[in-house]
């Protein structure tokens, strides 16, 4: 069976700086997978290569068998791969189901309609539906400008979801979230997506979390992966621990 | 009533309300209302741009294309219909809209500012030294026809063109008012606010603020025939760029909330510069200028951000509801 994901000898180079080296990975369906990795690993030039955002210097991005290196965000958006951010991106001085409202519409086909409006019967079905998935309801009119910092990681995943995407990268879903939040936030997360065949890439710093969400993971060091494999090989792998964790695990 | 079949709904009954205020307005009042929508077409233009994070200093570029198109139509084929002079303008406004849209689409703030600003200075110096069309001095036009309908005297001749006017107002406003709540309208608020996150839901940044560029330079064409109808004149000072900063200041008088504003505040700076040049000649200018001034402090959304304070709007979460997370 092919491979949902699979990524031949990416290199990326910013200056003197290797972002990513010989990263060759396959990921399977359904996965979920927690990259991990301090500060300039690589782990979001990764991400960010894999959503178009960047263009390797040189290596192939393969979905589901078709090569989608280099495409624009958008187009890769078309194949099937969502992402979130570190910052959530959002539209800020809209509200909240104006957000989602456009991210479905636009899934349906109707971003080239100037004539059919945005807030349509079978958009609120989909909207109240995504609402209550992700827990947002108590949210729904306000300005997104206006919210806490952790409702803002779920929209921004929420947002990511809309697209009903085969590949979706979370790029650190915890990060800014109060250490109390931080599981609450994951399982609202994961079962929001529990019931799609959604394979999941989160890159994380947390390690509990990545135990208890990921059944794979990737260590990531200077660019290169130095680790591959279940969690609890992973985390207790020397390198690992010398590199990565610090002997946390 | 809502949606589409709503908004052509309040157009027509807003349109049944313009003809009867101009029956009964003074006569001096028709003209000036005549021109004001003419103008404030142009600035609906910007609007829409300004929705999706764009000003045009170089507007006059498309109202200048609009108005010469009416003008050389009338004066060299003899056309005096003013549905066919102002689709020619539309046509003109159009065709430098498909061709200079693609190119200014992917330049953002003052670049995108600068260069539709050069490029009004540079169609004002070219017609200034175009004597087949008339040089700086311009052309003169006479008073159209409406469907074959030729109104006698100057009184019935203005109020013809005033309905015209507002009828063409009315349609472009209502158009526009269902392709600002569209999923493209709404598309283009949400390019102003984050490129990024539009490009990863599927769509293109550039696409939105191009088409965007075209709705604006159709309506500049649109507002130029008209003008050049209303004025019975036209010269290169229709691209200049003071003509074009005017536009903008009707956009920021206005905001970019609502269409209506629009007009409004056209409207209102006609009657200003009207009533200003009467009592206070050569003073316009700062007439306008504290007009301005007191709309950016007092009102920095614009005169159409009022309707948004009448709403009932919760923009904050309760505590309570900022908990809901834990």
């Amino acid at each position: 069976m092919t491979a949902l994901l699979q990524t031949i000898d990416l290199q990326k180079a910013f200056g003197a700086v290797i972002a990513a080296s010989d990263i060759s990975v396959a990921v399977e369906h359904g996965q979920k997978l927690g990259l991990i990795g301090n500060n300039g690993a690589g782990k979001t030039t990764f991400i960010n290569i894999v959503t178009g955002h960047l263009k390797p210097d040189a290596g192939r991005v393969m979905l589901d068998g078709k090569d989608i290196t280099g495409l624009a965000p958008r187009q890769v958006r078309r194949n099937g791969v969502s992402r979130s951010f570190q910052i959530p991106q959002l539209f800020t001085s809209l509200t909240l189901n104006q957000n989602l409202l456009l991210a479905l519409a636009v899934l349906r086909g109707e971003g080239i309609s100037s004539w059919r409006p945005a807030r349509s019967d079978a958009g609120m079905v989909e909207l109240d539906d995504l609402l209550d998935r992700f827990r947002l309801r108590a949210y729904r009119e306000h300005t997104v400008a206006v919210l806490p910092g952790g409702v803002r990681k779920l929209v921004d995943v929420a947002m990511a979801v809309t697209q009903q995407p085969k590949l979706l990268l979370l790029d650190e879903p915890t990060s800014g979230v109060a250490a109390e939040e931080k599981f609450p936030l994951m399982d609202v997360i994961m079962h929001a997506i529990e019931r799609t065949e959604t394979t999941v890439l989160f890159v994380e710093h947390d390690m509990d979390i990545v135990s208890r969400y990921a059944d794979r993971v990737l260590a990531f060091y200077a660019g290169r992966i130095i680790a591959d494999g279940k969690p609890g090989a992973v985390l207790s792998n020397e390198e690992v621990q010398r590199y990565v964790t610090g002997g946390a695990a | 009533m809502t949606g589409v079949v709503g908004t052509l709904a309040a157009a027509a009954i807003a349109y049944a309300a313009l003809a009867l205020a101009g029956y009964a307005a003074p006569n001096w009042l028709v003209p000036v209302a005549t021109l004001a929508f003419s103008k404030g077409l142009v600035a609906l233009g910007i609007v829409a741009l300004m929705r999706g994070g764009l000003v045009s200093f170089g507007q006059g570029t498309f109202y200048c294309a609009g108005a010469y198109a009416a003008g050389m139509a009338m004066r060299s084929f003899g056309i005096s219909d003013a549905t066919l002079l102002v689709a020619l303008g539309a046509i003109a406004g159009l065709i430098l809209g498909l061709i200079i849209g693609p190119l200014l689409a992917g330049y953002r703030g003052i670049f995108f500012a600068t260069l539709t600003l050069a490029l009004s200075m540079i169609v004002y110096g070219i017609l200034n030294k175009t004597y087949s069309l008339g040089g700086s001095d311009g052309l003169n036009l006479h008073a159209p026809s409406f469907f074959g309908y030729h109104p006698a005297g100057s009184e019935s001749a203005g109020y013809a063109l005033f309905l015209f006017t507002g009828l063409v107002t009315v349609i472009a406003a209502a158009l526009c008012r269902v392709h600002f709540d569209s999923v493209r309208g709404l598309l283009s608020h949400a390019a102003r606010d984050n490129e990024i996150r539009v490009e990863y839901l599927g769509a293109s940044v550039r696409w939105v603020n191009g088409i965007n560029f075209v709705i604006a330079a159709v309506l500049g064409g649109v507002g130029g025939a008209l003008s050049a109808l209303s004025l019975g004149h036209i010269d290169p000072d229709f691209a200049f760029w003071t003509t074009s900063g005017e536009f903008v200041f009707l956009a920021i008088l206005s905001g970019y909330v609502s269409v209506t504003a629009v007009f409004i505040a056209a409207i209102l700076v006609e009657l200003v510069r009207s009533f200003s040049s009467q009592y206070f000649p050569n003073t316009w200018q700062g007439a306008l200028g504290i007009f301005l001034l007191l709309i950016i402090l007092f009102l920095p959304g614009g005169l159409g951000s009022l309707s948004l304070r009448l709403r009932p709007i919760r923009a904050k979460p309760s505590r309570a509801e900022s908990e809901n997370l834990k």
